[in-house]
């Protein structure tokens, strides 16, 4: 399920084996994943070098694609004085409160919905049409329609990214909840189980590989929506940033807004994965 | 003394031409090890799981001490060919779950996953990961499991049907150790003929087309080996190959009528 290093042992070295260097003598060759995240780093560094260069011969002008170092003074500049009335790191905070708060709301309102789907009929029928019925629509369309019910104070922003992440984790709940084996959970009614007990100790420790995985697909989800979120009555948030340098034309705020919501997307993309790693340690092993 | 006992029950799965098994009776009491022998999809998995109530039978009855069995219950342990253990917890927490389930305390329940490690010979394995046990010792720790429930009786599908021929040997004197120790009824579904002989004190003979019980066999080499005989002086004598015979001849007659 994680991107680890095993998932790529099998993947033959398709650029060594295409090279004609090797004639008989032995060659200790890389393994694909060291070789992997060389070509990342490579190809990251192709990337901000014909930034730089581009950037430094003006080949775009400098209102659409400011240099490299004008973004990193930006995020110092923005970090320590402020953009539109408040630091980055009040900006930052803002957005990973909405962002938590909704999830927060989604887990709890979701995990029992994909439970219901996955034990009985009668939850399947009454989630099922309501989780598909969310799921394709773009946040952007049932926005206005909050605001309308819910002003435009911060719940109606948590909870446009709460509706976007529910159907991830309630899809994902439930097909951890079907995929738990039946003979674990005849197990636990042989040993006395309740039809309570076998939902809290067989199918959710069953279920709960498949629900981190819903709350990674959740977390991307919220993120998207967070721009969304903030188009409307906020005054702080990294969206809510972006938007106001985009109008007027501070493209070195709105370039440096979207480095800052990418990296903390990896670092809650690592920190998943941590918590995986410490959960459900035996996801896969069996 | 509990008696278990399947009367005259019929099990029609409802996406199957015929039923899977038809008329089958047998009972089990304390003490008794009653063993399920014959050819794949005659029926013994589907008895074995009426009689722990997993499965309703669609006619006839399933009781224990004359009261009818709806759900399932620790009272009848069950232990699953795949051990069903649960990955989440370690090899004591695995045992300790029918206690749990009880509302025992984790102090006592530690100590009675312990005793029992002790018993099926897994001392020091308790704090292990289930992904870091064999499969025999799996499968121990599966029969602990049941065992914490302190059940009237053991049901056990295939227990050791995917077990090395070696480690076999040895989980089948650790069964017939554990049986001759508690008074317990114990009802087994095998493939293995010897295994059969060896454990059991009958020997329930199906044949498929519909699943049905054709021949009750009364065996006693496991009581030998519980009044202190080894298998090896067991097996050695002829009577047990005259048993063998035997049961072969009624399993394959079973199939022929």
């Amino acid at each position: 399920m994680t991107l680890s290093a095993d998932s790529n042992r099998d993947i033959p070295d398709i650029a060594a084996a295409g090279s004609p260097r090797q004639t008989g003598a032995k060659v200790r060759r890389a393994s694909p994943v060291t070789t992997a995240r060389i070509v990342s780093a490579l190809t990251i560094l192709a990337l901000l070098l014909a930034w730089l260069v581009s950037a430094h011969f003006k080949l775009v002008s400098p209102v659409f694609l400011p240099s490299p170092q004008t973004v990193l003074w930006k995020f110092y500049s923005v970090a320590t004085t402020g953009f539109v009335d408040a630091t980055l790191w009040q900006h930052l905070t803002a957005s990973l409160f909405r962002v938590f708060a909704a999830l927060l709301f989604a887990l709890v309102v979701a995990i029992p919905a994909g439970i219901a789907i996955g034990i009985s009929a009668v939850g399947r029928g009454i989630f099922d049409p309501v989780i598909e019925f969310l799921r394709p629509i773009p946040p952007l369309a049932y926005l206005p329609l909050i605001i309308i019910w819910f002003g435009i104070g911060e719940p109606s922003k948590i909870l446009v990214i709460a509706i976007a992440m529910l159907a991830p984790i309630a899809i994902s709940t439930a097909s951890g909840v079907k995929g738990a084996s039946q003979d674990r959970i005849n197990a636990a009614r042989a040993l006395g189980a309740t039809r309570f007990q076998v939902i809290l100790h067989v199918i959710l420790p069953s279920a709960l590989p498949s629900i981190l995985t819903g709350l990674r697909i959740a977390l991307g989800a919220g993120w998207s929506t967070l721009v969304a979120a903030e188009l409307v009555a906020a005054t702080r948030g990294l969206g809510f940033m972006i938007q106001s340098a985009a109008q007027f034309l501070v493209t070195d705020v709105v370039i440096m807004g979207i480095f800052v919501i990418a990296i903390v997307a990896f670092i809650l993309e690592i920190g998943i994965r941590r918590l995986e790693r410490v959960l459900v340690p035996w996801s896969g092993k069996e | 003394m509990a008696h278990l006992v399947l009367d005259h029950i019929s099990v029609h799965y409802g996406n199957q031409a015929q039923p899977a098994v038809t008329q089958a009776s047998l009972s089990v009491n304390s003490g008794d090890f009653v063993v399920l022998v014959g050819r794949s999809g005659c029926g013994k998995t589907t008895l074995l799981n009426a009689a722990a109530g997993l499965i309703a039978p669609n006619s006839g009855s399933v009781t224990v001490d004359g009261k009818q069995i709806k759900a399932p219950g620790a009272d009848r342990a069950v232990v699953f060919q795949n051990d069903a253990l649960f990955p989440w917890l370690n090899a004591r927490e695995n045992i300790g779950f029918a206690l749990k389930l009880r509302g025992v305390a984790a102090k006592e329940r530690d100590a009675a996953a312990d005793r029992l490690l002790a018993l099926v010979k897994l001392e020091g394995f308790g704090s292990k990961a289930i992904w870091e046990l064999s499969g025999g010792m799996r499968q121990r720790v599966g029969l602990a499991r049941a065992l914490a429930a302190e059940p009237d009786f053991l049901l056990m599908d295939e227990p050791l049907g995917a077990l090395d021929a070696l480690t076999r040997e040895r989980m089948q004197t650790l069964l017939l150790d554990i049986w001759a120790a508690n008074n317990i009824g114990v009802l087994m579904v095998t493939h293995g003929i010897d295994e059969a002989l060896l454990l059991a004190t009958r020997i329930v003979v199906l044949a498929p087309g519909p699943g049905r019980v054709v021949r009750q066999i009364d065996a006693g080499f496991g009581r030998r080996y519980a009044s202190g005989e080894t298998v090896r002086s067991i097996k050695a004598d002829p009577a047990f190959n005259q048993a063998r015979a035997e049961l072969e001849d009624s399993i394959f007659e079973g199939e022929a009528a």
